[in-house]
């Protein structure tokens, strides 16, 4: 359960947001680009502060500006995908996939390496540097990275975005399967109607900086 | 021929102490090298001109300025040199270890400026993606900002290494120029040329500082190329 109450002021845009989200799996930011959902993203993750408000998951507060309460992104145990990857260039596949991990202490690691390389299909590539992946594996390494550290939340922001029609196909089943293999929610940036139409349960339509409809894909994209 | 190619005693002491004297320099600036040039590449702060500036101050100072300016303050009577004997018994006035220093501070923005530079190149994306992955900012330091910036680094620390070889002026304003103890190449050059007949020799120390550049450049670019491709994947 997400519960997200900003203002921020970026630029010429007046991030005003606030919605909740209880019993959804997958929660979709649908909007087009610019109208905050990557700030929204990066809020949650605590990439950016907001000037004021409240953010809180499962129940545990990461940021209350009243509450003086601003959790650094390392202490805010969400895994997050990014729209480019941003897989660390100097390391191999394989300490790409476990920098994450090894900071997580043995007691809270609820996912296991060898079942996230297995359902990705990644295990030919472990020993493989990140320039020598096409941009379809380089985003399902970068899936696994995240959740290895076995998130609360699993944060994704246009994952899809830069692949083309081919490749999406290759990535799209596998995120599809995440939340049901093992049991992390989801919140999806995506300005595609038929990814969240294949994902989400829930879906937030943003349009320039607000929350104008909170539902079901099905409806509102109907 | 033989004995052109071999080296005089002299030659030896100036040469051994020319790479004794650059190695400390740079061993010993190099991490305050790389924290000023992270701190100038990635905070912002009240007086970051003022650090950039005094960084970059010996670059654009004669150096006899430097090596003056280094008297007044690690002299044994100096404002730092005098509590600093007093307290740890160090002691920079006219011995190696104020040479070391010299070159150290006259090589420092080259060093700052080739690190910095470097990191200012590694996205900051990356260092973001680290931070959701629960690395705190110390360690995201050194498992990716450093590695990433490692060519940078190198070439910072040849160019620094160089110049402190080709150190004189604020040397020889600091801690003059004993032989055995302050003589550097640059230094044993400057003797000969002061002395009847001494142009022979000053020509082979021309010679051996040529040679020990070239080296150095040399060096620099294949170990810059090698870590380059490493680092690209």
């Amino acid at each position: 359960m997400i519960l997200f109450d900003v203002k921020k002021r970026l630029g010429s845009l007046a991030l005003e947001a606030s919605f909740a989200t209880d019993g959804a799996r997958v929660v979709a930011l649908f909007g087009r680009s610019g109208a905050g959902k990557t700030s929204i993203i990066n809020m949650v993750a605590g990439l950016i502060t907001p000037d004021e408000g409240r953010i809180e998951v499962n129940d545990r507060c990461v940021f209350d500006s009243d509450a003086g309460v601003n959790l650094p992104p390392e202490h805010r145990r969400f895994g997050y995908v990014f729209q480019d990857g941003r897989l660390f260039p100097h390391l191999s596949v394989r300490a790409n996939l476990s920098y994450g991990m090894k900071l997580v202490p043995h007691a809270g690691r609820r996912v296991r390496f060898e079942q996230v390389v297995e359902l990705l299909g990644i295990e030919h590539l472990l020993n493989r540097r990140p320039a020598k992946l096409s941009g379809g594996e380089k985003q399902r390494v970068a899936i696994g990275r995240a959740l290895l550290t076995s998130p609360d939340l699993l944060l994704m922001d246009e994952p899809m975005a830069s692949l083309d029609n081919a490749r999406k196909s290759e990535v799209l089943p596998f995120i599809a399967q995440l939340p049901r293999e093992f049991a992390i929610p989801i919140l999806y940036a995506s300005h595609s109607p038929d990814e969240i139409l294949s994902i989400a349960d829930k879906m937030v339509l943003i349009q320039d900086g607000r929350v104008v409809k909170i539902g079901s894909p099905e409806v509102l994209l109907a | 021929m033989m004995e052109f190619l071999s080296l005089t005693a002299l030659e030896r002491e100036a040469i051994g102490l020319s790479l004794w004297i650059s190695g400390w320099a740079l061993v010993g600036s190099l991490p305050l090298g790389i924290l000023a040039a992270w701190v100038l590449a990635r905070r912002n702060f009240v007086g970051k001109t003022l650090l950039d500036g005094s960084v970059h101050l010996p670059l654009v100072l004669p150096p006899v300025v430097t090596g003056y300016m280094l008297l007044l303050l690690f002299g044994r009577k100096g404002i730092l040199g005098q509590p600093l004997y007093a307290w740890f018994g160090i002691n920079f006035s006219f011995n190696w270890k104020g040479a070391a220093l010299a070159s150290a501070v006259v090589a420092f923005p080259l060093l700052v400026r080739a690190v910095r530079l470097s990191i200012e190149g590694v996205d900051q994306g990356l260092e973001a993606a680290a931070r959701t992955l629960g690395a705190g900012p110390v360690r995201v330091f050194f498992t990716v900002t450093l590695p990433l910036a490692v060519p940078g680094v190198l070439t910072g620390m040849i160019l620094s290494f160089a110049r402190s070889l080709s150190e004189f002026g604020a040397t020889i304003t600091f801690v003059s120029n004993i032989p055995g103890e302050t003589r550097t190449l640059p230094l044993a050059l400057y003797t000969l040329t002061q002395v009847a007949d001494g142009e022979t020799g000053a020509l082979r120390i021309c010679l051996i500082s040529v040679f020990l550049a070239i080296v150095a450049i040399a060096g620099s670019e294949v170990l810059g190329r090698r870590m380059a491709s490493r680092v690209r994947g």
